[in-house]
């Protein structure tokens, strides 16, 4: 019997607010332990929790690029449950009214296109930090930080849309490219801003009914989502075609051992009991708070990409890549508007430039090589101010010291030998000085024009014109 | 609808609270007094009536997006039964 | 230094004969603490006592008047605040064993308020563990004793705060009432006690029992007092998201004018079978009282009166069974000894840590919002409150004032019904409907049993019309000063 993988994926992005979503606490990350915390989300007794205006209009800004409906009113609600991480004993989250219901985002796996349904997107506070004995002293203990108690998060639920590990990749890449363009999460999977579980389960080809599930959480990066789902479908697969049946629970990726194992905790009986929180009040949203934020929203990627391809003239494949984030793109554009042939500055973009950046670990927010200077760069190269050859120097110059490649080229002496004189009167003394490699190419050893050129560009410290020399060359030569 | 030992003993483990059996005992029949009495809000049709969990029409209370300062960690962890370098200390946690 | 005698002056006199140079702050202070320690052991109204930081603000108060300023309208006097209002740096203990070394580093709003009009905190006061009961009983720290029959409670949860004005150690109090917890032990220890409108006064730094219900109110030996100590803690809270931000009226001007005019309600709901034939027969005295100096009396019914202990035990209990969930030996508190494990922590704290009623209460409510159970039992009872609700708010529309009785009975023998949990509910049946309907309610002394108990009448108003009960209030006090006496 043929089997067909099915997986919803729920998301937590925690929003790049400044200050926590129900107190005045700081979200800045890093802090030593416990030292951004306060009474109320320590959960001391008799505090009060008061919503972060700023939260809303992210959440809203995140449903409305999803094209999901906001809800016109909405409200918190209690999740009950114990957990030395919450202090509380209960999260404040969205249960029954969350505040966007439905939406899409569109992926391209492989080349196609395929759109996933959204169930929901709400608001909600996140818990603190575990550490585990061993890594602190007692390994009988475990030790509670609070610092990220009560930072702000959006759980965003898919549908059951996606078909494949490579499906679910690509959609976490491209909700990560949007939480990113939209400046409300900073993506970052391995920090934990951005945590994914996913609920998996087979059945057979074609059917309408889905197969009992497992939830999978602890995937820690892109790549562990894709290799956790991978193993848990070839889990299921075994267990199912040896006519067994799955069990639905909750089960841990362990990325050293690359297995899913069921959580042995006893926590799992879920009752969460849930309860409109009765220390908030409900959130209306009138239509024009709605128009107040969708003004804030960015040109998206899919949009952008399409622009790219449109308006540049670039392949399909370099609009994707330019795309997937805004300072990347912003960059191609700044350097596309001084240097306007877009596909080499693609290619230097895409070439050159991520190369370097990857090669060093900076993000394209930390290039230092500003866009201006490599549009620059590429106008040296077609005034014939230097050479191909020499500009990728320059560019490592760049890189290095994030100096103009004028005031590189100047302080190097690396401008071209352009003038045929100049070029000729080195050209003569080389093959002066070569007259047995002279013979030889004579004899039909044309390839020795290569150790000519060689010769010539070695003298010149690589500046002389290539096409001047080669010409020359080839005259003087015969 | 009458309470039994099992939903006694579910509630208590939901609610984290050891009880001694006699307790339980004691808990299950005033509960199921209690239970009983509320029965009389079944005398009521409410099919139509909307829920109230807030009796004043107040919404959209928030807070601007500013940090202030946090407690100081002495502070936070003074009333720590257990702490040790800046960390809340509970017993290992089993995943 | 000469003795003052704090069960004789109002608040209102205490502060001009402060400011007169009459008396210092610091002799007032001194009488409430010396009150306190002389009375205590009989009463055990006080959990703890604040001495030092009242003497230090009683002489900040001392210094103002030496500099020649003028006073707030209560400065200097002496206040008592109940056990489960946050006081930054004093311990604040809920009345239970896992709150009892418990520290809050910040202070609840309303306390912050009464430092900053220059009130004087003398201690903290007893009450039923997290405010869960009617009686005072419930307390880590043992029951109150009623200043009018040591034997007898005081009512609850308030017991403490109602204690220790009856006794003239404080001339006001502050106490909270989630389901008459103000109201009932202010009628059974024969003082004035106001639940102001839901959302009237801010919640922050109040140590939650049912958010939806809980209201923090004063507590004292006379009306106009209670009217300033209410001006002083009402208001707009940015840290309360449920307080109203709506202007606080002048509650203390020309107090109780105007009342002849005033339509009073009388719902037949609130004279049933079983009820104390004295309370009955005062209730109808002051009934009467008003209708002679010209208020019209309406019959009325508030038909779902009769569904109030149910829904509110339901939705009262299902919040408290969260709120309580914090509660766990981890952040704060009493932790179990030697727990091995992350459950048998919880387990065991919270049952070492929490009474017998407290258990209860979180267990029903836990049951209440259990899976399968939450649409029969908490929805339904939120259901039942918008009825209640709906009942004030028809009422409201034909009278300015509802007048019945606070309490079937007046105060029992301490233990008398200690374990059965049901019928001590039952004595909830007259404060529990104004809660639900978030209106403000008032208790006024009216007079005594023929075993001499007082009695109290309650008095309630349209949301946000606490002017009109303290009108009602004052003008009653100008005619019968006697039945606001204090115990002799």
């Amino acid at each position: 019997m043929e089997l067909e993988t099915v997986i919803g994926l729920e998301v937590h992005a925690q929003l790049l607010t400044r200050s926590k979503i129900f107190c005045t606490c700081t979200t800045e990350f890093g802090r030593a332990p416990n030292e951004s915390a306060c009474p109320i989300c320590l959960g001391m007794p008799g505090v009060l929790p008061v919503l972060n205006r700023t939260v809303v209009e992210f959440a809203m800004k995140l449903g409305l690029a999803v094209h999901a409906t906001v809800a016109r009113s909405c409200r918190f609600a209690r999740k009950n449950y114990f957990y030395p991480d919450l202090p509380k004993g209960y999260q404040i989250s969205q249960f029954e009214q969350p505040l966007c219901v439905g939406g899409h985002i569109d992926i391209q796996p492989n080349g196609g296109s395929k759109r996933i349904g959204l169930t929901r997107i709400h608001m909600e506070e996140d818990a603190g930090k575990l550490i585990h004995g061993e890594n602190l002293g007692d390994p009988n203990s475990s030790y509670v930080d609070l610092n990220r108690a009560g930072i702000p998060l959006v759980e965003i639920v898919s549908e059951p849309d996606l078909s494949s590990p490579e499906e679910a990749r690509a959609y976490l890449l491209k909700l990560k490219s949007l939480l990113q363009y939209l400046e409300v999460c900073d993506g970052n999977m391995e920090e934990g801003s951005l945590r994914c579980d996913a609920n998996i389960s087979l059945r057979p080809k074609g059917a309408t009914a889905l197969g009992t599930k497992t939830e999978i959480k602890n995937m820690n990066s892109f790549r562990n989502v894709q290799r956790a789902l991978e193993y848990e479908i070839e889990r299921q697969r075994a267990i199912l075609s040896g006519g067994g049946t799955i069990h639905q629970e909750t089960r841990l990726w362990d990325a050293t051992q690359g297995v899913t194992l069921p959580m042995r905790s006893k926590e799992h009986a879920h009752d969460y009991r849930y309860f409109p929180e009765p220390d908030l009040v409900p959130l209306v949203v009138d239509e024009a708070w709605i128009v107040a934020v969708r003004a804030t929203i960015p040109e998206l990627p899919d949009e952008k990409r399409q622009r790219f391809e449109r308006d540049y003239g670039l392949p399909a494949y370099d609009a994707e890549v330019l795309t997937t984030s805004r300072p990347l793109a912003d960059y191609f554009e700044t350097a596309a508007r001084r240097y306007p042939k877009p596909k080499v500055v693609s290619n230097w973009v895409m070439g050159e430039l991520l190369g370097a950046l990857n090669r060093s670990g900076k993000e394209i927010g930390a290039c230092p090589i500003a866009p201006e200077n490599l549009a620059e760069l590429l106008q040296l190269i077609d005034a014939g101010t230097i050479s191909g050859k020499i500009a990728k120097t320059v560019f490592e110059e760049m890189f290095e010291t994030s100096a103009s490649p004028r005031a590189i080229v100047a302080e190097k002496g690396l401008t071209q030998i352009s003038d045929s004189s100049a070029v000729e009167r080195v050209v003569d003394e080389v093959i002066a000085a070569n007259p047995e490699q002279l013979m030889q190419y004579r004899a039909g050893r044309t390839k020795l024009l290569g150790f000519f050129v060689g010769q010539v560009m070695k003298a010149t410290h690589g500046k002389a014109n290539p096409q001047l020399v080669n010409d020359l060359l080839r005259e003087k030569l015969r | 609808m009458k309470i039994t030992d099992a939903q006694v003993e579910y509630v208590a483990q939901l609610a984290r609270l050891e009880l001694s059996p006699e307790e339980k005992a004691r808990l299950r029949d005033q509960l199921n007094s209690i239970l009983e009495y509320m029965e009389k809000l079944n005398e009521l049709n409410t099919d139509e009536v909307e829920p109230t969990s807030h009796v004043l029409p107040i919404t959209n209370v928030m807070k601007e997006d500013r940090v202030e300062p946090s407690l100081s960690r002495e502070a936070s962890l003074a009333n720590a039964p257990n702490h040790e370098d800046g960390h809340i200390r509970v017993p290992k946690i089993i995943e | 230094m000469a003795h003052v005698d704090l069960s004789k002056k109002s608040a209102s006199e205490l502060r001009r004969a402060i400011q007169a140079r009459e008396l210092r702050a610091v002799e007032v202070a001194e009488a409430a603490l010396q009150c306190i320690a002389e009375r205590n052991g009989q009463l055990n109204a006080f959990i703890s006592v604040c001495r030092q930081p009242a003497l230090e603000a009683a002489a900040a108060v001392d210094a103002k008047v030496a500099r020649g300023e003028e006073l707030g309208i209560l400065e200097g006097v002496p206040v008592a605040v109940k056990d489960n209002i946050c006081t930054a740096g004093h311990p604040t203990t809920c009345a239970s064993r896992i709150l009892a070394n418990f520290v809050p580093p910040y202070d609840s709003t309303v306390v912050r308020r009464l430092r900053q009009a220059g009130m004087v905190i003398v201690g903290k006061t007893n009450m039923d563990e997290f405010a869960m009961g009617s009686s005072s009983e419930t307390s880590y720290f043992g029951a109150v004793h009623n200043p009018w029959a040591l034997e007898r409670i005081t009512g609850g949860s308030s017991g403490g705060s109602a204690a220790a004005v009856a006794a003239g150690c404080v001339p006001l109090a502050l106490g909270s009432d989630t389901g008459g917890s103000i109201r009932q032990p202010a009628g059974m220890c024969g003082v004035v006690g106001l639940k102001p409108t839901y959302g009237r006064v801010s919640r922050f730094g109040l140590v939650a029992f049912a958010s939806s219900l809980d209201q923090i109110g004063p507590l004292g030996h006379h009306v106009e007092d209670v009217a300033a100590l209410l001006q002083i803690i009402s208001g707009h809270d940015p840290h309360d998201s449920t307080a109203a931000d709506l202007p606080v009226e002048d509650y203390t001007r020309n107090l109780g004018r105007g009342v002849e005019r005033l339509r009073l309600g009388v719902p037949k709901e609130y004279f049933i079978e079983g009820m104390d034939a004295d309370i009955r027969a005062a209730t109808e005295a002051v009934i009467q009282f008003y209708v002679e100096q010209g208020c019209r009396r309406v019959e009325l019914s508030l038909p779902h009166t009769d569904y109030a202990i149910a829904a509110y035990y339901i939705v009262a209990s299902s919040e408290a069974s969260s709120n309580l969930a914090r509660y766990d030996g981890v952040r704060y508190g009493y932790r179990t000894q030697g727990a091995g494990d992350l459950y048998s922590l919880y387990a065991r704290t919270r049952a070492e840590g929490f009474g017998s009623e407290v258990k209860r209460r979180i267990m029903l409510g836990t049951f209440a919002l259990s899976s399968g159970y939450y649409d029969a039992y908490y929805r339904k009872a939120q259901k039942v409150r918008t009825l209640i609700r709906q009942d004030f708010e028809r009422a409201f529309a034909q009278v300015d004032a509802i007048i019945c009785p606070v309490s079937p009975i007046p105060a029992f023998p301490i233990g008398e019904k200690f374990d059965d949990p049901l019928q001590m509910y039952l004595c909830d049946v007259f404060t529990l409907p104004a809660s639900m309907g978030g209106v403000p309610g008032m208790s006024i002394p009216v007079g005594r049993t023929r075993h001499g108990l007082p009695i109290g009448v309650q008095l309630l108003a349209p949301h946000f019309k606490e002017r009109t009960l303290l009108d009602l209030a004052a003008f009653y006090q100008r005619h019968f000063p006697e039945a606001f006496d204090l115990v002799k």
